[in-house]
């Protein structure tokens, strides 16, 4: 469980996140939502430490993170995974070396056990023959496995997905966010996802938290996000046909 | 501007910190090494060469051009040829040529590496980034550029000897002699060790305005740019420094 207190963010004197405090529950898909700019991203990376907060505290079951040594900072980023926006594969590596590239640093594996376990991850997201391909050889939706393999490679506790699913396919995105609760439910991880996509909220999302202009407005389930009363969210969610399908068909 | 001087040294410095700590593990930084030493050194031997067996030839003429009176032998224009190469064409200029190939080489790599993201998914997984990409590239651009000057004062002997066999500037025993003559074995140590402290100010100034680009791929540009100003400039100051120190 990861859980997030009074967390404030700022850039040149201009605040990003404003007391965001909440929690993320383990084996389920936490999804962070808002529009472009809300500050999605800052509170992902703040989560993981790739932001220093200015203020505000980041609990991993029950370690401190923002104020623990390096050495326990290290041991905990090699139990997250992440998935970036632009997958951020390594351009000099292959995708089965982009997979093994955690293992090169944080285990004492052999190369042929290396291998093996690179191989089970691809196929665990569904890829074959693209061991020897480049990232610039792979497609977008490629990308984002190979990004998952790499992620889950040294089978993570928590998972950090930001915007899976731009850039891609609605077909592959559906595939893409299932693969994602697939592997939550199935290695117990704790993920959190940030996306602004309403088909993934809906498709897989355990928790929801709106974010608007920095602000935590709204927190539930995708059961009650139609309901909730808060005019930012309702702006964001029925901007989706799809959304106002739904609430349609569920009123008539 | 002079603020702005403290804080980019500042970060610098911490920027070093980070680099020469001790690598996860080594075996991935010899490895690392002798890719880095291939694309950087290696690629390099062809321009190096081709610059340096010219110059070497115009150095021959112009010098010849210039030594016309007949109370000076004409084995001087070998024996000034070699100096110019040892003392400053093959250190100095030919690190300039390389701060722009180099440079240019290791800041837009690190810094598209830095706007893709790729940088912090190492850091994600708690790998040492900037040692990691930098280290290698410094430890090869320092050990192995004394060795591309050492070629390049080769060369340049080699093209003065070539302009010389094949026009009559002067003849091949003035060259030779004046190639042998009064050799100094320390201009060599002098050069390898300006180099050297060149070399160093090539990778890791270029790869710190790499790491810390951002503005994407105009911010990768200007950044480029900016290292490949600073590495010059520092190249000419130390170039003062050293040859002050050490002559």
């Amino acid at each position: 469980m990861i859980e997030v207190k009074n967390l404030y963010k700022s850039f040149d004197g201009r605040e990003i996140l404003h007391d965001i405090s909440t929690r993320f529950e383990r084996g389920k898909c936490s999804l962070t939502i808002g529009s472009s700019g809300s500050g999605k991203t800052v509170l992902l990376k703040s989560t993981v430490g790739l932001h220093k907060p200015d203020s505000g505290e980041v609990w991993f079951d029950g370690t401190l993170f923002n104020q623990a040594g390096e050495t326990r900072k290290k041991e905990l980023h090699s139990e997250i995974g992440m998935l970036f926006q632009g997958s951020a594969l390594f351009d000099f590596a292959t995708a089965l070396e982009n997979v093994m590239f955690p293992m090169d640093f944080f285990t004492d594996m052999t190369r042929e056990e290396k291998m093996d376990r690179a191989n089970f991850c691809l196929q665990r997201v569904n890829l074959t023959n693209v061991n020897d391909k480049y990232p610039s050889e792979l497609s977008g939706g490629m990308q984002k496995r190979v990004g998952i393999a790499r992620a889950i490679a040294l089978n993570p506790k928590y998972l950090f997905c930001d915007e899976p699913n731009s850039g891609l396919d609605p077909l592959t995105s559906i595939h893409i966010d299932r693969l994602i609760q697939e592997i939550t439910q199935e290695y117990d991880i704790t993920t959190i996802i940030n996306t602004h996509d309403m088909n993934s909220v809906l498709e897989i999302g355990d928790k929801i938290i709106f974010i608007c202009q920095g602000h935590k407005k709204w927190e539930g389930s995708k059961e009650d996000i139609f309901d909730s009363g808060v005019p930012e969210l309702n702006d964001f969610v029925f901007a989706s046909k799809m959304a106002r399908t739904l609430i349609s068909e569920r009123n008539r | 501007m002079i603020r702005q001087f403290f804080i980019q040294t500042g970060r610098y410095i911490l920027f070093m910190e980070k680099v020469f700590r001790r690598p996860e593990k080594w075996k991935i930084t010899a490895r690392q090494f002798i890719q880095e030493s291939d694309k950087l050194i290696i690629n390099s031997i062809p321009l190096i060469a081709l610059i340096s067996i010219f110059i070497g030839a115009v150095l021959v003429i112009q010098t010849a051009g210039n030594l016309q009176s007949p109370f000076i032998p004409k084995m001087y224009v070998g024996y000034m040829t070699r100096e110019s190469l040892v003392l400053e064409f093959s250190s100095t200029m030919v690190c300039l040529i390389l701060a722009g190939k180099i440079g240019s080489n290791i800041s837009s790599e690190i810094g598209t590496m830095r706007i893709t993201e790729q940088i912090d998914a190492m850091e994600m997984m708690g790998v040492n980034s900037a040692n990691f990409l930098v280290l290698p590239k410094i430890i090869s651009c320092t050990l192995l550029t004394p060795l591309l000057m050492l070629m390049s004062v080769f060369l340049g002997i080699t093209g003065g000897y070539l302009t010389v066999l094949f026009t009559d500037v002067i003849r091949i025993a003035d060259y030779i002699q004046g190639i042998r003559y009064w050799f100094v074995s320390f201009f060599i140590t002098y050069s390898c060790i300006k180099t050297a402290v060149f070399a160093f100010f090539i990778s890791s100034v270029s790869a710190y305005f790499g790491y810390y680009a951002e503005g994407g791929s105009l911010g990768v540009g200007r950044n480029s740019t900016r290292a490949i100003v600073i590495t010059s400039a520092l190249i000419l100051i130390f170039d003062l420094i050293l040859t002050k120190l050490m002559l």
